[in-house]
């Protein structure tokens, strides 16, 4: 079984969903990154995402495009980034592990590279941001060759016959985009229950909603929503940002509360 | 979608899935278009009436020889300074149709900016124009022009702070606003179904060129050269060309302060296939696939990407690609003001410097096209600078 599957039916054995955390790789620097990651573990995330920063990052908002910045300025590469994650990896050997990124860092190394890497460091799923499913066939390739999860993206506004592809070829989690937009942390959200029930419908991968997601208040809706997880990001990085791992564990041990109803 | 987006390997749509369906709106409302006599006749009444076509094709009187004949297509002298404005009102168009209130694009020299507010204005569109905050220190002019015409002008201080970051910044408000608001980008590249439909609208450059062209000589050109930032004056100049077998398409690239060091925008000459801004294609980049800031003295050509038919057209050999660095565009843009009292675009002067490299270095009879793709009144500032009060 894979380490996501794994995951989500011990937390149906429980009775909570999914809690999610965010970080970018290399993100204040090489070595400060790995106490970010593990502060996320000791909060008590299901599972974890990271980023691999990319110098043109048009999906994200300002946080997580500052997140960029200050890592690719402390010098984080693809290939580095690789090594971090399989030290992660080494040392918390069950948490599932996913790769969010940007089509151009993928395709540079070449798509069978990339998820060779991905899968050599221990990685089970990776996201590729600008890369909607009419264009995934190449990407879901390599991705099967490397036995790595591939994680679609599904909108509000995606059309019925492309969310029966994704639900289809997505592998992992489905990642629902939670509202229109980029990346961001937000005051208030508004879930759409009615793309999860859809993607329930189609027998998708447990849809994850992320996007905007920075409360516990905003949990508890998108798991009444319907919501298999949820996937904080931006809030992440800019409280890793301002005041360090400590509080991102503070964060991320309130949000997951919220994950038990 | 209904096509596929492709030219060879390179196109494609590579946007967030949130996009797709703002992408797949456009490019059936574009498709109708093309097929609807009422959408093309307002085009062409515009065209004309509004905008000035056709635009003249000018021999140079004092550059070139009897035996070696320069023309100049005058983009320049379209309403709006360059021909950006051909394809806004395209799309601006369109935009109404789809029912759209709101116009965005991104800007590099301000051109394609003043286009899209000038458009904005005649059809009482709010219109939302982003900027690297590096152009919009270096083409202040034009900035004040499009705020004059009720644009907002946004400057973006991420990256590079110049074309491709503005970019970055249109996909994220279209990203949220798609409902209400058209993207309104600006030259042959981003995501399907722009490349296809920018050149459409742009064809009209080179159908012009072609037609008068044979008027005067009784035959086609031995070559149609067209600097080449994103790809849309070129591909517009070479669109009807390619079916001619004799005349050779040549593009321009910004070589900057020169193509063998980093400080240029020569993506075809010196970049590789990658993925940037929605489309495949080539791209300025780093051995991970980071994206290279570019450089040029033009604001126009200074972008790390590329429109993917050019990239096809190079792979394919039916286009050649050369460069002209910053000093070759700027002895180039002196001298038609000098000698033909003419005072182009920096970005124009890059196809005119090598049109000129042609002319001086041909031996037998030959008739040359270059697209002066727009006019300088923007680079008075900058051109003072470089060249000094009495150049």
């Amino acid at each position: 079984m894979s380490r996501y599957a794994a995951m989500f039916a011990r937390l149906a054995d429980r009775g909570e969903a999914a809690f999610g955390g965010f970080a970018m790789l290399g993100d204040p620097d090489l070595e400060a990154g790995d106490a970010l990651l593990d502060a996320l573990v000791a909060g008590g995330a299901d599972m974890i995402e990271v980023g691999i920063p990319f110098s043109d990052p048009v999906a994200d908002g300002p946080a997580i495009q500052a997140a960029a910045v200050r890592a690719l300025a402390a010098g984080a590469t693809p290939a580095g980034c690789f090594g971090l994650l399989a030290a992660f990896r080494a040392r918390h050997p069950d948490i599932p592990v996913g790769i969010l990124t940007y089509a151009n860092l993928v395709v540079a190394r070449g798509r069978q590279a990339f998820y060779d890497s991905a899968a050599a460091a221990g990685v089970d799923s990776v996201l590729v941001a600008d890369v909607p499913c009419a264009e995934a066939a190449p990407f879901l390739a390599a991705a099967a060759s490397a036995s790595v999860d591939p994680v679609l993206i599904a909108a509000p506004n995606t059309p019925g016959p492309t969310l029966a592809a994704i639900a289809a070829a997505g592998r992992g989690y489905t990642y629902c985009v939670a509202r229109a937009g980029v990346t961001g942390a937000d005051a208030e959200v508004r879930f759409d229950a009615a793309l999860i029930a859809r993607l329930r419908a189609l027998d998708a991968p447990p849809p994850v909603l992320g996007f905007g997601i920075s409360r516990p208040e905003h949990v508890r809706q998108a798991i009444e929503a319907g919501a298999a997880g949820v996937i904080s990001g931006s809030a992440i990085v800019s409280l890793a940002a301002e005041r360090g791992p400590e509080a991102v564990r503070g964060f991320v041990a309130a949000m997951k509360a919220a994950t038990r109803l | 979608m209904l096509m596929s987006g492709r030219f060879g390997a390179y196109g494609g749509a590579y946007v967030p899935e949130i996009l797709m369906p703002a992408l797949e709106q456009l490019e059936a409302a574009f498709l109708a278009a093309m097929e609807d006599a009422a959408f093309q006749a307002e085009l062409a009444e515009l065209l004309a009436n509004y905008a000035g076509r056709p635009t003249p094709l000018t021999r140079c009187r004092n550059l070139g020889s009897e035996r070696v004949r320069l023309y100049l297509k005058r983009e320049d002298l379209l309403h709006g300074g360059a021909h950006k404005t051909n394809q806004v009102l395209g799309q601006a168009l369109l935009a109404r149709k789809m029912g759209k209130t709101r116009l965005i694009a991104e800007t590099g020299a301000g051109q394609h900016g003043v286009a899209t507010a000038l458009a904005g204005a005649l059809f009482g569109l709010k219109t939302r124009i982003y900027m690297g905050a590096h152009d919009v220190e270096r083409q202040q002019l034009n900035v004040f022009r499009m705020e004059l015409m009720g644009a907002e002008v946004v400057p973006v201080e991420s990256g590079s702070r110049t074309l491709k970051d503005a970019i970055n910044e249109a996909l994220r408000d279209w990203a949220a606003s798609f409902a209400d608001t058209h993207y309104l980008l600006g030259t042959v590249a981003g995501p399907h179904p722009f490349p296809l439909m920018v050149r459409e609208f742009q064809r009209v450059i080179g159908k012009e060129a072609r037609a008068q062209v044979l008027e005067e000589e009784g035959r086609l050109p031995d070559a149609v050269i067209a600097c080449v930032g994103g790809g849309s004056n070129a591909m517009g100049a070479f669109a009807d060309f390619v079916g001619d077998e004799g005349v050779r398409l040549i593009g321009v690239e910004a070589a900057g302060r020169g193509l063998d060091g980093a400080e240029h925008g020569a993506t075809l000459l010196r970049g590789r296939p990658g993925i940037l801004h929605g489309s495949e294609t080539y791209v300025l980049q780093d051995a991970d696939g980071q994206i290279a800031e570019s450089w040029s003295v033009s604001a126009g050509l200074d972008y790390p990407a590329v429109g993917p038919e050019h990239a096809y057209l190079k792979d394919s050999g039916r286009a050649e690609y050369v460069g002209a660095t910053d000093r070759e565009a700027l002895d180039a843009f002196a001298l038609l003001a000098r000698r033909e009292g003419i005072i182009c675009a920096f970005e124009s002067a890059h196809a005119l410097a090598h049109a000129l490299k042609m002319a001086e270095a041909a031996t037998e009879e030959t008739v040359l096209v270059a697209n002066l793709s727009g006019r300088g009144d923007k680079d008075m500032g900058q051109a003072q600078r470089l060249l000094g009060p009495s150049a």
